[in-house]
């Protein structure tokens, strides 16, 4: 082994180049972070931060004990609050599957048109938030349950949308062929060799949507949509805080449960 | 073969999932019930109904011709506010996510950090970010800087969770290999570890960046800052048009988000 | 009778499966067309019902040029050729007596596929074609519970279920063991003679096509390269087909299975 003078001394994880690259792209991330948090806090009041700790303190003890009484006067809210994500789940599933059959590459009756609008409709309702459709409808069609169930059907349609069109994407095209070999019409083709192979995914991703449905519907009360957090509004405008810990602990029970629901549901369906 | 006669002329297809007949009526009843009940709750006002369809028409022709200009201080104030606390909260939460999401894989730590990691976890994910914000705005008073609190905590459920599961997921052979050379628990983190879930770690910061943008849309209804506080205000104000513009500004910017992240995740790995 | 003109194809990348590619497959006839990968075998079978365009060339099957129909004709025709593919392209997650039904799909309304709501005579059709192909008892399983031997039988009876006047056989043994491959060949040449039915059988196990199909055809590149019975496809004739291969190995592995078909032979009539 005479040779081994050839070989370099150092050794190193990642040529020279990549490594400057690499530092580069920390070194610009730090920067920009800096440069963000400028920015960001320009207007910040620091004698209010400074002082969070004792409000931190103060609140945390107007919280405790919770107003257990306060109790019954939740339950029609929280029937509401499962009523809005129900129906609008319900809802938003009606309208997304139509999308999603627009929107796969292999059932869009049109590629140039239909397809891109249907992709539209599901970015826009996934890059916005239930609470946002909540704000507006309650603005348009007046405060209550009906735009809180408007609300969560119009976000859920992205949701759905998305995922079913990818399972649509996603069946076995063999499958298909052979339907299409027997002389069906297009219509037979969808219910015979399509609907067949997304149904575990529809129904998986309907209840998964369900589960998240809760969740935000118990807050969209803060718009006046309904629910149990019109309860969860009214308690924080009169400070009453021991009332907001019992509403808490009742929202996170819902949402425990309904996730335990969804889970066992969809361990049923496959 | 017997003739074609001798065979049934009817057939049912047999039920896939509740196989009880008594079971299936009763579901369907109960199911039929249900929607009764729930949709007779909803109390629709429907002369209200009809006032809002001359407004929706105004908001729907504001999508169609949104008014950037003259709300433009409000929008780009609350656009700069949105953009910053995204940015500033995701690195901030997924530095703090980094120890939580070691601490709380199972197959690295002891029993008690286990568990306190996993708490920090849980109590993260099960609480919504306007709720968190309620609080930090209460606490930390309005503006930014209680939506960034609020964003770096979500997104320190959301990394270490997956960061965590990832870890005990990865494989056991490399880690033993290089515990095997007599490694340290730095070295072994930094060896066998890091190298596996890095490029995930990278990928789940791009994809909370996304999410936390949007989120910071919703938080400024709250009164914790960002474009959300300048959509209220406009949407308060019946101003459909300037909302319009926000809600254009906020699609536009999650597609670019969402296309520029699936992009630079693909040059990373 | 099926009769190819001219056929051929050109995939849009510019490559060339089939060129001029003309045929006559008589009432009754089974035919076995062989060939290396990517010969056009798989080609040939889908421009006849057309799952793949021709672009150029006639499908006469009868008087009726399939390659010049428009969609809803194409449809019509389509009823009147059974397909049975490879990896048996049932709809898994739909009982076995719905995929048979399904091969009525060109002849009922949508209304009555969609409620499940055949005719009796087709249900009672579906019936016996399951008795025929062993599967009585299974018409209320999902397809994906059956074993492979038993979803190709679904195939061939959906694809009986259309009453066809053509079979298109593509790979039908392709993913079985070799037992079942010559039970489903049998089965396949049984009902042909049944019903005097033309077959075009695309299949890669050249043994298995010399015990099974009275005419072969050997297909390279897009081209017909042979073209007579079984017994005149000699060494000579294969080397034209796939190219210099050793076919010794191939023989002696089809030994090895008519040895271990013959031992199950003996053995059923042991039980029996």
């Amino acid at each position: 082994m005479t040779e081994i003078a050839h070989y370099s001394e150092v050794w190193r994880h990642r040529t020279p180049r990549k490594r400057l690259f690499m530092w580069m792209g920390w070194l610009a991330l730090v920067a920009l972070f800096v440069w963000c948090w400028q920015l960001m806090t320009e207007n910040t009041m620091w004698y209010f931060v400074l002082d969070a700790p004792r409000q931190a303190a103060d609140i945390g003890g107007r919280m405790v004990p919770p107003r257990w009484s306060y109790l019954p006067e939740l339950m029609q809210p929280l029937w509401d609050t499962i009523n809005i994500a129900t129906l609008g789940t319900i809802g938003g599933v009606i309208m997304a599957v139509p999308v999603a059959f627009m929107a796969a590459r292999n059932t869009t009756p049109s590629q140039t048109i239909l397809r891109p609008m249907a992709l539209f409709i599901i970015v826009t309702s996934r890059s916005i938030n239930s609470l946002i459709w909540a704000l507006l409808l309650v603005a348009i069609i007046g405060p209550g349950l009906l735009a809180g169930i408007v609300a969560i059907a119009l976000r859920s349609i992205g949701f759905v949308g998305k995922l079913l069109y990818e399972a649509i994407e996603e069946t076995d095209a063999r499958q298909i062929e052979a339907i299409e070999a027997t002389g069906a019409s297009g219509a037979q083709v969808l219910s015979y060799g399509i609907v067949p192979q997304i149904m575990p995914a529809f129904w998986g991703i309907s209840v998964f949507r369900w589960d998240i449905n809760i969740r935000e519907s118990t807050i969209l009360g803060l718009v006046g949509a309904g629910g149990i957090g019109l309860k969860l509004q009214a308690s924080l405008n009169t400070l009453a805080w021991s009332q907001v810990t019992v509403i808490l602990l009742l929202i996170l029970a819902t949402v425990v449960l309904s996730e335990w629901v969804s889970a066992r549901m969809r361990q049923a369906i496959i | 073969m017997s003739s074609v006669a001798a065979y049934p002329t009817t057939w049912r297809r047999p039920p896939q999932i509740v196989k009880d007949r008594r079971w299936r009526i009763a579901l369907q009843i109960g199911i039929f019930v249900y929607l009764v009940l729930a949709i007779s709750t909803v109390d629709v006002n429907w002369s209200r109904v009809y006032e809002g369809l001359e407004r929706g028409q105004r908001f729907a022709m504001g999508f169609l011709q949104p008014d950037f200009t003259s709300r433009w201080t409000d929008i780009s104030r609350g656009l700069i506010e949105s953009l910053t606390m995204t940015l500033t909260s995701t690195v901030v939460g997924v530095i703090i996510s980094v120890p939580v999401g070691i601490g709380a894989a199972r197959n690295l730590v002891p029993r008690s950090v286990y568990y306190v990691c996993r708490g920090i976890i849980a109590v993260s994910r099960a609480l919504q970010e306007v709720i968190i914000a309620i609080f930090l705005v209460a606490m930390f008073g309005f503006g930014p800087f209680a939506g960034f609190l609020t964003l770096s905590f979500a997104t320190i459920g959301f990394i270490a969770k997956l960061l965590a599961d990832d870890i005990e997921e990865i494989d056991e052979a490399q880690a033993e290999s290089i515990r095997a050379t007599g490694a340290s628990w730095v070295q072994l983190i930094n060896y066998a570890i890091q190298p596996q879930v890095m490029p995930r770690l990278i990928g789940l910061s791009l994809y909370r960046l996304d999410i936390n943008f949007r989120e910071s849309a919703v938080i400024g209804i709250v009164g914790a800052g960002g474009i959300g506080a300048t959509l209220n205000t406009a949407i308060d104000r019946y101003e459909y048009d300037s909302a319009g513009a926000v809600l254009l500004i906020i699609i536009l910017i999650v597609m670019v988000a969402e296309y520029s992240s699936s992009y630079l995740r693909k040059f990373l790995q | 009778m099926l009769t190819l003109d001219g056929l051929s194809k050109t995939y849009k990348t510019g490559d060339s499966a089939l060129s001029d590619v003309s045929l006559t497959v008589p009432k009754g006839q089974i035919m076995g067309l062989i060939g290396p990968s990517g010969a056009g075998k798989s080609t040939l079978i889908r421009c006849i019902n057309r799952l793949v365009e021709p672009t150029a060339g006639k499908v006469l099957l009868g008087d009726v040029d399939l390659a010049r129909l428009g969609k809803a004709e194409l449809r019509r025709q389509r009823r009147r050729i059974g397909m049975i593919f490879q990896e048996y392209a049932l709809v898994e997650r739909l009982t076995v007596m719905e995929n048979v039904l399904s091969g009525r799909l060109g002849y009922v309304p949508f209304w009555r596929s969609f409620l499940r709501k055949y005719p009796a005579a087709d249900i009672q059709r579906a019936y016996q074609l399951l008795d025929r192909v062993g599967l009585m008892d299974k018409a209320d399983n999902r397809a994906d519970a059956l074993s492979g031997g038993q979803r190709q039988r679904v195939g061939i009876a959906r694809a009986l279920a259309q009453n066809p006047e053509l079979l298109l056989v593509d790979e039908p043994t392709a993913s079985l063991d070799p037992k079942t491959s010559r039970q489903i060949m049998r089965l396949l040449t049984e009902i042909c003679a049944e019903r005097d039915l033309p077959a075009i059988v695309n299949i890669h196990d050249v043994p298995l096509a010399q015990q099974f199909m009275q005419r072969i055809v050997g297909l390279n590149a897009g081209r017909v390269v042979f073209d007579g019975p079984p017994e005149a496809l000699t060494e000579a004739a294969l080397t034209t087909i796939y190219g210099e291969e050793d076919w010794n190995a191939m023989r002696k592995g089809d030994a090895e299975q008519a040895e271990a078909e013959a031992d199950a032979r003996a053995r059923m009539e042991a039980i029996a």
